[in-house]
């Protein structure tokens, strides 16, 4: 019988790259969550068809696995801009400001927190806390090489971050 | 000579890995013979990021220059590195030495020392001596003793006895029996566990190894935030080199005890901090809590009897072994003894990560060892225990940090945040981003917290908009208790605290947002507007020009004015001008 889900995302993703890992772990019991990541890892995101060619390999049925995507925080469902940028919002960032670096980041992008920006560019991203506690304000910004921190943020210097990163990025063609 | 540099976390956010890549720039472009660049985790004054250390060829330390970015490089190595004189202006302040020199290290005892990469610092700092001592010539029960006798409790936050839970889970009957660490460090504003892991991740792993023989449990699992890529890296490759080593695996120093220890990412839940939750988690499941008992102790991962202690609590484990449990219980408070590491934060001048003996005073760890508030503002209040804890007010800053004294504050010591408030922190608005944050990650399972955790953020919501109501006190106060009542697991039953506890210190600031629609601290948005101070302004015309909606109106070197019909309170003026001439009324 198939668990296949109806709500299919239109074109069928390449799902190659997810076969290895279920290889490694669709038999190990309690791996659900570890190939999510994995997954997450390879696609930016969890795509539909993702979390269908699991149940498939895995048994588990799609919505099970739907349900432990959607519990954590770190798993998104849509894929994500070039950009991910991480706002921190724990508590000491919150003293310090984080609600107003959140305001000038929606206000120079024209997104709100989970939204991307139309040229797929940024993301938005609020995030519990980074761990940095001491350089509050702070944000994190996410590419696929890597992660770059920026603390102590005012309105001002968050409004030139995002400029500089669409200017690398125009550069970058 | 040896040239150290920080590189946790706030290291490299500061900009520690450019720090490191321009000595080694300077240093190879010169040639220098001799000179060797290096890293170490977080030492704790993370205001002073970036902080290098340099070593003279016997181990001593010569200097510690601090805010160390990369344009002060060349001149270190000129003056100190080649010309043997280190270069007074950069290096540390008498004044931050009291930072470190007020505290008593166990936990961070090689954090910022050690290059936490090699095995043999972590060995030359006496590592594994303990894991050797107890598993060659101790008993399961005399190690468990020796844990009783130093009065160790759960550094997570609950602050339960750790040799209690330890006798728990060997008392339980089964050979396949599982070690867990909580690394899942959950709660906003706090780093602790964060900077351990990524400073001295062997102390965690030996602390583990230790609770598995007393345990009697050979396998081990590290619950790691999956948000901490640099600590689950160096777990990774401590880990490694403990196996090759014989410090995990097989029949460890020639006995027939084996152990390992594999690191499962967690994938963000506040909620997976109870212990059942985390079960369920690295079970692959939705991290919700179930009713106990059983205890893990008795039923966890799989049905196998599961110990879970927090990394803190771990890593205290090998120096308890090697000192005696005496040692540790000679240090702290009557019923809360050795030490506890806190994270400094908010708006306090010298942030960053500390290790004080228990018993300490709130005001000792503020004042002298963090330097007091930001900008000298005067000290309001100290958040503690994060979303499950509370705010304890200026006047209770004599009280000493011991699980009892802060208990009867109605915060809880927690796993360790220390958030510091000034008088610009509005305590509804307080109480409103906890609950924010409980409401999201309440994992839904009991109604009381599903639902009350909503209905009362939306009264805080409504209170902090100006649009508080006659009874909304009293409401929230009903919904409180309810909910303590009502939930079955720890965040649930502690979720009402900073409502609680904002409520008994600063029941005025309610009543000022409900009755007379100010905010005390004026931070909430749509109780104040901006004005500008005929006196201070100097008609410089900068809040002008920032201000997007045309809302500021005057002429050059003439005081200007908001018009409060136009303006959308969005604090550009303010920012913008550089004499204090905007004010929030």
């Amino acid at each position: 019988m198939s668990h296949k889900c109806g709500c299919q995302s239109g074109d069928a993703a390449d799902l190659t790259a997810l076969a290895p890992v279920l290889e490694k772990y669709a038999a190990v019991k309690g791996s659900l969550i570890t190939i999510l990541q994995q997954t997450q890892d390879i696609y930016g995101y969890i795509s539909l068809d993702a979390i269908n060619y699991i149940a498939e390999r895995t048994g588990i049925m799609p919505a099970k696995i739907y349900g432990v995507a959607t519990f954590y925080a770190q798993f998104r469902l849509q894929p994500v801009g070039k950009y991910l940028i991480m706002l921190c919002k724990g508590t000491a960032c919150h003293v310090n400001g984080a609600d107003m670096i959140e305001e000038a980041v929606c206000e120079h992008l024209g997104i709100h927190d989970g939204e991307t920006t139309p040229d797929g560019l940024f993301t938005l991203n609020n995030v519990a806390c980074l761990g940095c506690c001491s350089l509050a304000p702070v944000m994190m910004v996410k590419t696929t090489d890597g992660e770059e921190t920026f603390g102590s943020l005012t309105k001002s210097s968050v409004r030139k971050i995002l400029d500089d990163y669409k200017a690398k990025s125009a550069q970058e063609g | 000579m040896k040239v150290v540099v920080g590189q946790g976390s706030c290291g490299i956010a500061t900009g520690a890995r450019k720090t490191s890549d321009e000595f080694e720039r300077i240093v190879s472009g010169r040639k220098l013979e001799g000179v060797a660049i290096d890293k170490t985790g977080c030492i704790g004054t993370c205001y002073l990021e970036p902080i290098v250390d340099v070593y003279s060829d016997n181990g001593a330390l010569e200097a510690r220059y601090v805010k160390c970015t990369t344009d002060k490089v060349e001149r270190i190595v000129e003056e100190h590195l080649i010309g043997g004189v280190p270069v007074e202006e950069y290096k540390i302040q008498e004044q931050d030495e009291a930072f470190l020199s007020r505290q008593q290290r166990i936990v961070l005892r090689n954090c910022g020392k050690i290059n936490p990469e090699r095995i043999e610092e972590y060995l030359a700092a006496d590592g594994y001596v303990a894991a050797r001592k107890a598993v060659t010539s101790m008993t399961r029960d005399e190690v468990i003793e020796e844990i009783r006798i130093s009065g160790l409790r759960g550094r997570g936050g609950a602050g339960f006895p750790t040799w209690f839970k330890w006798n728990a889970i060997k008392s339980s009957p089964g050979s396949e029996k599982y070690m867990v660490c909580n690394a899942d460090e959950g709660d906003p504003g706090a780093f602790m566990d964060h900077s351990v892991l990524e400073g001295d991740p062997h102390s965690v792993l030996e602390g583990m190894l230790i609770g598995g023989y007393a345990a009697g449990a050979s396998q081990g699992i590290i619950y790691c935030r999956a948000e901490y890529p640099l600590a689950i890296a160096r777990l990774e490759i401590a880990m490694e080199q403990a196996r090759e080593r014989g410090y995990l695996g097989k029949n460890l120093f020639g006995t027939d005890f084996s152990f390992d220890i594999r690191i499962k990412a967690g994938a963000g839940a506040f909620v997976c901090g109870e212990e059942t939750a985390l079960i369920a988690s690295l079970e692959g499941e939705r991290g919700m809590p179930r009713l106990k008992p059983p205890f893990p102790a008795a039923k966890g991962y799989w049905k196998l009897p599961t110990n879970i202690n927090n990394v803190e609590t771990y890593a205290n484990v090998a120096w308890i072994i090697r000192n005696g449990g005496q040692a540790f219980a000679d240090r702290g408070a009557d019923q809360s003894k050795g030490s506890k590491v806190f994270a400094l934060a908010g708006k306090i001048k010298k942030g960053g990560l500390v290790e004080v003996p228990m018993g300490m005073t709130l005001r000792e760890v503020i004042y002298d060892i963090g330097g007091g508030i930001k900008n000298d503002r005067s000290f309001k209040a100290v958040q503690m225990g994060g979303p499950s804890g509370g705010c304890i007010p200026a006047e209770l800053i004599d009280t000493p940090v011991t699980y009892e004294d802060i208990n009867k504050t109605g915060a809880i010591v927690g796993s360790g945040g220390m958030i510091v408030m000034d008088e610009d922190t509005c305590m509804v608005d307080m109480a409103r981003f906890f609950l924010d944050f409980t409401r999201k990650e309440s994992c839904g399972k009991c109604n009381y917290c599903r639902i009350g955790t909503k209905r009362m953020l939306e009264i805080l919501e409504r209170i902090t908009r100006g649009e508080g109501k006659d009874g909304d006190i009293e409401l929230l106060e009903e919904l409180a208790d309810k909910i303590r009542d009502g939930a079955m697991c720890g965040l649930g039953q502690t979720a009402p605290n900073p409502v609680l506890t904002t409520l008994r210190y600063f029941r005025n600031e309610y009543e000022d947002h409900i009755y007379n629609h100010t905010c005390t601290a004026k931070s909430c948005k749509a109780l104040i507007h901006y004005e500008i101070s005929e006196e201070d302004c100097r008609g410089c015309t900068a809040c002008a020009r920032q201000c997007p909606v045309g809302a500021i109106s005057g002429e050059r070197k003439k005081a200007h004015h908001i018009d409060p019909s136009v303006c959308v309170k969005c604090g550009r003026c303010e920012e913008a001008c550089k004499f204090d001439a905007v004010k929030r009324v």
